[in-house]
């Protein structure tokens, strides 16, 4: 199994969207690493006979009536926003500046 | 010196002895929610037990309870019995964190569905307890807001993540909680301070309102003092809801019936197994004495024991460690900075997003966060999480041959005592192994009690016993439970709170 260095943290980082700080990917890479080495025993196991359990009590097709319920207003839905305006949610920018 | 916190007086009462003065008009709900709310303001400094203390709401419920028993009403088993809530239930017009920084100040619009039924019991609603951050730890030193001392020693972790709801407990600051276990989180901290806490058969609680960390492990659960306090509460908050898609469908088990039961009839005709794997080596030889005498006070009162071997459970923790940081990494990218929460305004929505979730989020979310989105990326899936998922397979197999030879499965619940804060900050591997007796429950979906064994070690510190069942059969936890806790009661071992209720010493 390959270990998470430093450039891989800050790569997987980026994916979850998370700033590190260089003293953040330095301890994360230790941590992770020895994390994902003790967890790697999972594919020692199980061999392709055995299937994968998603969910542990076994459901389908969970339906409920298609009825209108009583819901949040927008007014509602807007109050925790950061920035709101026009009863839309504020963003900055959403594309970056080559776009 | 070892600094504990002890308590005398009404809060000192059991929820049921609560439920029992305020029928017979012995005393007010206005009387009991006062007295519990004084002791959180005199306590509470030194336990920090609590996020935010719901004092005029908690009054407004408690006066309305008694003019509504005053005029002759019909009300709910526990009215009036006052109730603290774990932080990760969402509250309207009560703020909501889950322990985290993310979410500072936010204030829901609507109830989780098992706060509307606390709320529909007529319970008082005290406030909202401490959390490791999105139930992520076992010693609430994750939290966003400072860690929870245990009253026990207040030197020493509540356990995690629920250790907020089990410190408040155990500090007589509240007679029921309600908390939320994903690997543990209900049972450990239960363990660790003397007090019982239950997780029901996955789907047994709706999760409509509760903010997710794994979504195929996450339940809500009773906590209490005693096992029939823990059975009154599940039956308010358990049943089915239709907001929720994996709530149960059916009616919730006769938990308080099965309760009285036990501790009246005991366990004669049932078969209780020892579970091999969840004991020996990493137990501490107190720990593992209290339980083999639970194990025996159960066979006195009429149980036959038994051992069974569940060679997959030695996986685990490692399935767990996958599973659940996958799954985390998905239900935290919610946090984003543009519906709700803390945001740290940059030049682009992305930039904002990773500045916000940057100083948002503690250590332990971005350690999970990270290990989550590395298992799940291109090329690793199969190897960690389709790997994981297989191991679930295994953990099940091995309890369905179990439940075949027992009734229920029995280990201590967590391998120590309560641990010094600080002490495991620096080492979240030794950290995740305190919950390596509860994640089996959790992987399989199967309902699983920690209920107190005792006092152990040369520190006399809390040592938990826990009890699983199969699917579905919560009832069976209770009517075990309910027959060690009388059998260790009349052998003076418990309930183990009284030791901080009575006279200080």
């Amino acid at each position: 199994m390959p270990s998470l260095d430093r450039d891989e943290v800050a790569r997987v980082a980026a994916l979850a969207r998370i700033d590190l700080s260089e003293s953040e990917r330095d301890r994360l890479s230790g941590q992770l690493s020895a994390i994902v080495e003790a967890v790697a025993k999972v594919s020692e196991v199980a061999g392709n006979d055995v299937p994968a359990t998603s969910h542990p009590i076994p459901m389908s097709n969970v339906h409920r009536t298609d009825e209108i319920q009583p819901s949040l207003t927008q007014e509602q839905a807007l109050a925790g926003a950061p920035q709101k305006e026009d009863g839309r949610f504020t963003v900055p920018q959403i594309l970056g500046e080559e776009a | 010196m070892t600094q504990t916190v002890k308590a005398s007086g009404v809060v000192t009462s059991t929820a049921t002895e609560m439920a029992a003065d305020l029928a017979s008009g012995e005393r007010t709900s206005v009387e009991i929610t006062q007295a519990h709310l004084d002791r959180i303001h005199e306590v509470d400094t030194d336990v920090h037990a609590f996020l935010y203390v719901n004092d005029e709401e908690a009054l407004e419920t408690a006066a309305s309870v008694d003019e509504d028993r005053a005029a002759g009403k019909d009300l709910p088993a526990l009215a009036g019995v006052p109730i603290a809530l774990k932080d990760v239930m969402v509250t309207r017009g009560m703020p909501t964190t889950a322990g985290s920084r993310i979410l500072e100040k936010w204030i829901p619009q609507y109830d989780a569905t098992a706060v509307r039924r606390v709320r529909d019991a007529r319970m008082p609603i005290l406030g909202k307890t401490n959390m490791d951050e999105f139930a992520m730890g076992s010693s609430t030193e994750h939290s966003g807001y400072g860690t929870t001392h245990n009253p026990w020693d207040l030197d020493r972790i509540p356990g995690g993540s629920g250790g907020g709801s089990a410190a408040s407990l155990a500090a007589f600051e509240a007679p029921l909680a309600v908390g939320s276990d994903t690997g543990g989180s209900i049972r450990q901290p239960a363990s660790v301070t003397g007090t019982v806490g239950v997780k029901p058969t996955y789907g047994g609680v709706s999760r409509y309102g509760v903010i997710a960390l794994a979504s195929s492990l996450d339940q809500l659960g009773p906590c209490g003092r005693t096992v029939e306090d823990a059975a009154m509460l599940h039956e308010v908050i358990g049943g089915h809801d239709p907001a929720d898609a994996t709530s149960i469908d059916a009616p919730v088990p006769g938990v308080v019936e099965a309760a009285r039961h036990g501790r009246a009839n005991g366990v004669k005709g049932l078969t209780i197994a020892v579970v091999k794997e969840l004991g020996g080596e990493g137990y501490q030889d107190g720990v593992r004495d209290r339980f083999e005498e639970g194990v025996e006070a159960l066979r006195a009162a009429g149980a036959t024991v038994t051992e069974v071997s569940c060679p997959s459970f030695e996986y685990a923790l490692a399935a767990y460690y996958l599973i659940l940081p996958s799954e985390a990494s998905s239900n935290l990218a919610k946090f984003d900075a543009v519906r709700f929460g803390m945001r740290i305004e940059k030049e682009t929505v992305e930039k904002t997003m990773s500045a916000t979730r940057a100083a948002g989020f503690g250590d332990e979310v971005k350690r999970r966060i990270i290990l989550g989105t590395y298992a799940l990326s291109a090329g690793y899936y199969d190897a960690y999480y389709g790997s994981a998922q297989k191991v679930r397979t295994l953990i099940q197999r091995d309890f369905a041959d179990a439940f075949a030879k027992a009734d229920v499965l029995v280990s201590p619940t967590c391998p120590t005592t309560p641990f010094r804060i600080g002490e495991k900050l620096e080492d979240p591997l030794s950290m995740y192994l305190q919950d390596i007796a509860t994640i089996p429950a959790n992987l399989a979906g199967i309902p699983g009690m920690s209920l107190p064994s005792g006092l152990a070690g040369e520190e006399n510190l809390p040592a938990g016993f826990q009890i699983l069942a199969p699917a579905h059969e919560d009832a069976r936890l209770y009517r075990v439970g309910a027959a060690l806790e009388a059998a260790l009661a009349s052998a003076g071992q418990v309930p183990l709170t009284r030791h901080l209720a009575g006279a200080e010493s």
